[in-house]
């Protein structure tokens, strides 16, 4: 189990109220640094993987491992706590909340997580380099998050997945409202940050062309059962 | 950071969050001046007499007494002899004395018979005395002063004839000895303003040709006749009573109440002042009842507000979660938001019921004759203010709860 940051093994999982959904994950294994593609069709149990990961959710049976400490066994708010300090989240889109300026955005994860700010010295410098780094301009970086384009909102949240350096970074199809050429330089700047930072990324999304960015894909279909 | 998001967040909302505040501020405003009118009509009620030790009338109950000597509402069933009075205010205890004789009206207004002792003695709202706003008071025997409405009402001027009607509702005028108004008292608020006020002598002049109160048939006296007799006051209705020492008002009263000679009743004005408000303070409960329920109202409609909106902030409150925030943290934010609503609008609540009160003050004061005092608040406007914050947190709970149930089973999968 060492050098990984994923593990999940026979975890099962229903909503008790919808009959026909239910999943089974025999095995999913992610390495420390690696970069993954999960690529699967909307519907096929994505999110509900990601939330199980994020432990939003908990597995009706089955033990997820996150950076060897077990979900399972953590209570409510010990895990939203582990989320906060170990997971940076990037949503398909409306990342941040719009009526906070780009700053407080990004900074927001820092004020839940005492392990991601003691990381950074500064929060206003960390938080403007990383956006320099991610190419938005220093007007941008003043600007609220609503006056923002998609494009920027995107990379924002990249930023605030990033800072503080939790070790893994989730990302639910964050370029799915881009378009292409934004979509492009997009996951050029994402990438060379993660890189740079040495998270564990994993990322789903229903586009098979962007698997070049990554080190492994893995269609869901393959390792996830549904159980109807 | 969690307070200046929450301020964000309100200001994203100015629109709706400053409508809500409208409408609490306003219903608390209606809540606080109703509160305001109610102890300032308890004030204004209770100060009608003071510094009047004792009043006392022939035996009555002590509201009746109050009601007829003070109010002028309602008739004494029986008089107080002159030997009597002369014999209360031959006692050491009495300081001073004012004798009161009523029964006669002119046009609906209580004429009330009295001395010039009456305008020395009688006092309001704690210290003050009646001020005579035009004219003076009473020297000629057929001198009036005339409270501050009647004259407002009738619109009499100094000079000014009146004829006095014989009892309370009568035919019989005794429209052969017309009074001239010599003065007319500033506004006080009190009974005084809607009675007409004569000196004793007047009230046996008129009566001169009167016996068992009927007019003695073909017998008119002349007024410069009248003018030479005696007229000396054989009957009063009440006395206004000063004690010289406070410590000896009780015993002076039992005294009275078992004066041998008559049946009198003595009372202590304070007292039955307060028993007679708890008779009309029924008014001020509903009207506090019905601003309570205006208050519950806008606070289940700052609810309801924030309810509707929260289907639109559920991909807020995923974020928050995202980032760590427990669904504790997120109840804790809708809390904070009507901690923030509810503090504000006790700020303009108070902000608009001083400017209102400034501008309806004058015109409550004489409309009404009740002082509202634009005042500090008191202790008990604070515990207010205090419940309302809770009840506001309260209410709130209904949406942050549903927020929180949002929040735990949202996870990763909003629907926008």
């Amino acid at each position: 189990m060492n050098e990984e940051t994923i593990h999940l093994d026979s975890v099962r999982f229903y909503w008790s109220k919808v009959a026909d959904f239910k999943i089974y994950i025999p095995k999913l294994e992610i390495g420390r640094g690696e970069k993954v593609l999960l690529l699967g069709e909307s519907g096929s149990g994505k999110t509900t993987l990601l939330s199980l990961i994020c432990g939003f959710l908990s597995p009706i049976s089955g033990d997820i491992f996150l950076n060897e400490q077990k979900l399972n066994d953590l209570k409510a708010n010990k895990k939203d706590q582990f989320r906060s300090d170990n997971i940076g989240i990037i949503f398909q889109q409306f990342n941040l909340l719009p009526y906070a300026n780009v700053i407080d955005n990004i900074t927001l994860p820092l004020y839940f997580s005492k392990k991601r700010d003691s990381r950074v010295t500064n929060h206003r410098e960390a938080a403007l380099n990383i956006c320099r780094s991610l190419q938005l301009s220093e007007s941008t970086i003043a600007m609220q998050a609503n006056k923002l384009s998609v494009g920027q909102q995107q990379r924002v949240a990249v930023a605030r997945a990033l800072i503080g350096n939790p070790s893994l970074i989730i990302a639910d199809e964050p370029t799915s409202s881009l378009d292409a050429s934004t979509q492009k330089k997009f996951l050029d700047l994402m990438f060379r940050q993660i890189e740079e930072h040495k998270s564990t990324l994993l990322m789903v999304s229903h586009d098979s062309s962007i698997s070049n960015y990554f080190d492994r894909t893995i269609n869901i279909k393959d390792i996830l059962v549904r159980e109807n | 950071m969690l307070l200046k998001l929450t301020l964000n967040s309100l200001y994203a909302r100015l629109l709706t969050v400053s409508m809500t505040i409208f409408a609490i501020s306003l219903s608390l405003m209606l809540y606080l001046s109703v509160e305001k009118l109610r102890s300032s009509a308890y004030t204004s009620f209770t100060n009608t007499i003071s510094q009047t030790d004792l009043i006392v009338g022939s035996r009555t109950g002590s509201v009746q007494l109050l009601l007829y000597s003070i109010f002028r509402i309602g008739n004494a069933t029986n008089n107080i002899t002159w030997e009597s009075y002369q014999d209360i205010i031959e006692k050491d205890e009495v300081e001073w004395a004012v004798p009161i004789s009523l029964g006669d009206s002119h046009k609906g207004y209580r004429v009330m018979g009295t001395n010039k002792d009456f305008f020395k003695h009688y006092k309001y709202r704690g210290n003050k005395s009646l001020v005579i706003k035009d004219g003076k008071y009473f020297s000629d025997l057929y001198d009036v002063v005339l409270g501050f409405s009647v004259a407002e009402k009738l619109d009499y001027q100094i000079n000014s004839s009146i004829i006095v009607s014989h009892g309370l509702k009568s035919f019989t005028d005794h429209d052969e000895q017309p009074f001239k108004v010599s003065g007319i008292l500033a506004k006080t608020g009190t009974p005084v303003d809607n009675t007409i006020i004569v000196s004793l002598k007047a009230i046996e002049a008129i009566h001169v040709d009167w016996s068992s109160g009927a007019k003695i048939p073909g017998q008119i006296t002349p007024i410069d006749e009248i003018r030479k007799m005696d007229l000396a006051t054989s009957n009063i209705t009440a006395i206004l009573l000063g004690i010289d020492s406070k410590l000896k008002i009780f015993q002076f009263q039992r005294w009275i109440n078992e004066y041998p000679e008559e049946a009198l009743t003595a009372i202590l004005p304070g007292v039955a002042l307060q028993e007679l408000w708890r008779i009309v303070g029924v008014v001020e409960n509903i009207l506090l009842g019905i601003s309570f329920v205006v208050i519950l109202t806008t606070l289940m409609g700052m609810a309801a507000i924030v309810l509707s909106s929260l289907n639109e902030r559920r991909r807020e409150m995923a974020i928050w979660r995202a980032m760590g925030a427990s669904p504790k943290i997120v109840i804790g934010l809708l809390m904070l938001e009507a901690l923030i609503i509810s503090s504000v609008s006790i700020f303009f609540s108070t902000i608009l019921l001083f400017i209102l009160l400034y501008f309806l003050q004058p015109w409550i004061d004489t409309t009404y004759g009740i002082l509202v005092t634009v005042e500090m608040f008191s202790l008990s406007d604070i515990y207010i203010f205090i419940l309302f914050i809770f009840a506001a947190m309260f209410v709130s709970l209904i949406p942050a709860l549903r927020a929180y149930w949002f929040s735990i089973n949202d996870g990763m999968t909003v629907k926008i």
